[in-house]
């Protein structure tokens, strides 16, 4: 009993190893402060009437409050509507592909007689997984591109007219939804393949005693038990539902301005803004993805909570 | 563990698909596995192409007519892209060190239970998870306020960090490492930094190896930090230049003059096309031979982040 005093005694009095310790965190909790705080409190700029020249301080503290200005003049352009109807959209889009088709597959690669082909096949899909968008970009335009293109090329060989791709906004939907897919295919698998790696066999011993077929057991073993990581995995991606994937949106359409009605994001219009130096409407932009971000990214915690205590983040 | 391989290879022996349904999964999966593969083929195709052939029949699966002008051409104008490949190679050496420094620091001071700072360290690097002040105002803190625009560390220290790898980690240390080990050795007298470095860190390469590989291949395919701070063609990685590159294919005449030959001498001749391919494959190269050995470690940090986010 005493002992346990002592020892309650000693651990709320600051210790030599706390110093240490505290100085072993310095260096990362001061690159927390200067790239991910500072800039939290940089956030007040939306509310200002910014300018760019001069110093970083002197301008937030001596520009002259805009109120809701900024916000007014985003949401009062065409943009705005624009840019969010793209952002969501695309995102439910890749949300629903982006469960369906890596569970299927996982599902379905565990059924091959060759275990190694699976992983030979696996290893091939992770590849797009590990180019990055300017590359993407690059294979992108050896396929698209007006008068060298491998997709035109065909199109003539079949008798058809050359399309300009890059200036034609109705395929962009699909070309930008089957790219997303294409590189996070090998990537989207792996979760779930874990899940189903980590599944114990005796219940498909049990099943197969009774007579189970295997699309039996995959329809009552398999797919029940992994609904709690893909419910998970669908929750975390409505919590990043504001967010677009930048590379995608900005590098693959090339910039095009014909593409802007099917291509612009929240994430492409403020870098855009922002690279012209109108910086009011490009940080109300950001100060919008950032809260509304936030909120989803809470409300899915508190989802995933109710669902899964031991997943949830906070 | 014998017998259970047998077991189980017994249960998959009975649950195979008939041989038809695998043909056709066979046949689904080698297609996906080609469309991820095939386009890369295709940019090495066109790299290996001549500039006449591509001119004329435009981009090939397999080159009309082979030529290894835009390689050459790439390592004998030399300068341009050697001065990228370094700095890619620098700014991927050095991140990944400086990343693994900060990120396991922090995630051995939050995987200790005693530390009195814990509660509040642990606030510093959940918050940004869910919040962050938005690229405008981040961009002018580093661009303006820290002083970054133009230097080769605006391409390292924005992504050293990342709160997802701090986590893994105290994930790791709490799981792995025994309270006894740490206790025997403060015992001993050993102070927490000697103990972070001459013990933990030995023990701890999994961990290391997943998030060292994490930061690698990031640092390796950025191009976004450099199209926001890099103005000086000198500071650009070989992303920033493919960049560059794919909307200005005349930028790779940029040092004519080393060569002793005029700029429009050099642009009618060069291999403008092949060439841009080509440096896409200087890039890609690398990775495409490096990933095929590093993908367990990506795939045990990917699970663990996916279940204990």
């Amino acid at each position: 009993m005493k002992s346990k005093e002592n020892r309650k005694r000693l651990h709320t009095r600051w210790r030599k190893q706390d110093t240490e310790l505290t100085l072993l965190a310095l260096p990362t909790t001061l690159w927390y402060i200067l790239f991910s705080f500072l800039p939290m409190f940089g956030i007040i700029i939306a509310f200002k009437n910014f300018k760019i020249t001069g110093g970083f301080l002197s301008n937030v503290f001596n520009s002259p409050w805009a109120g809701l200005k900024n916000f007014e003049f985003l949401f009062k352009s065409n943009d705005a509507w624009i840019i969010i109807r793209n952002t969501i959209g695309y995102n439910l889009i890749f949300i629903v592909l982006g469960i369906v088709i890596p569970v299927a597959l996982a599902l379905m690669i565990g059924m091959l007689h060759n275990r190694r082909a699976g992983k030979a096949y696996q290893t091939m899909m992770f590849l797009p997984y590990f180019l990055s968008w300017v590359v993407v970009s690059a294979v992108g335009w050896a396929f698209l591109s007006f008068d060298k293109g491998i997709l035109n090329q065909m199109l003539v060989n079949w008798g058809n007219e050359p399309v300009n791709w890059y200036m034609e906004p109705k395929y962009w939907p699909y070309f930008l939804i089957f790219m997303n897919i294409w590189k996070g295919l090998g990537y989207g698998m792996v979760v779930y393949l874990a899940t189903i790696a980590g599944i114990d066999k005796t219940y498909y011993e049990a099943a197969v005693i009774d007579g189970a077929t295997l699309w039996q057991q995959t329809r009552f073993i398999t797919l029940p038990l992994m609904k709690l990581v893909i419910v998970m995995m669908f929750i975390l991606a409505v919590g990043r539902i504001f967010y677009t994937d930048f590379g995608l949106f900005f590098q693959v359409p090339r910039d095009s301005n014909s593409l802007f009605n099917v291509a612009t994001t929240i994430d492409v219009l403020v870098y855009k803004q922002l690279k012209t130096a109108t910086v009011g409407m490009a940080s109300a932009a950001a100060f919008v993805q950032s809260v509304l971000g936030c909120l989803m990214i809470l409300a899915a915690n508190w989802t995933v909570r109710k669902i899964d205590p031991d997943s949830a983040m906070i | 563990m014998a017998t259970r391989t047998v077991y189980e290879s017994g249960l998959d022996r009975f649950n195979r698909p008939s041989k038809g349904v695998n043909i056709l999964l066979h046949l689904l999966f080698f297609f996906l596995a080609v469309i991820c593969v095939l386009p890369m083929l295709v940019v090495l195709s066109v790299s290996l192409s001549s500039e006449d052939s591509i001119r004329e029949n435009g981009y090939h699966l397999i080159p009309t007519a082979f030529s290894g002008d835009a390689y050459g051409y790439i390592a004998k104008q030399g300068t341009m892209i050697l001065q990228a490949l370094g700095i890619s190679v620098f700014v991927t050496i050095v991140g990944t060190v400086l990343g693994i420094l900060l990120t396991t620091s922090m995630g051995y001071v939050l995987s200790r239970p005693n530390y009195k700072l814990k509660g509040f360290l642990t606030w510093v690097v959940f918050i940004p998870m869910v919040f962050n002040g938005g690229l405008v105002s981040s961009y002018y803190i580093n661009a303006n306020l820290l002083g970054l625009k133009d230097t080769v560390w605006s391409l390292i220290l924005p992504l050293a960090v990342s709160s997802f790898n701090v986590i893994i980690c105290k994930t790791f240390f709490k799981s792995t490492i025994p309270d006894g080990l740490i206790e025997s050795a403060e015992i001993d007298g050993a102070g927490q930094l000697r103990i972070f470095f001459s013990i933990i860190l030995p023990i701890s390469l999994p961990v290391i190896a997943t998030i060292g590989l994490f930061l690698c291949f990031g640092y390796w395919n950025d191009w976004f930090q450099s199209m926001l701070y890099i103005n000086n063609q000198d500071l650009y990685s070989l992303q920033a230049l493919l960049n560059n590159l794919m909307s200005n294919v005349d930028a790779l005449a940029r040092n004519a003059s080393s060569l002793g030959i005029s700029y429009a001498e050099l642009v009618a001749t060069m291999p403008k096309e092949s060439a841009r391919m080509a440096v896409a494959i200087v890039i890609v190269l690398p990775v495409a031979f490096a990933y095929p050995f590093f993908q367990r470690y990506f795939i045990s940090g990917l699970t663990v982040g996916a279940v204990k986010g």
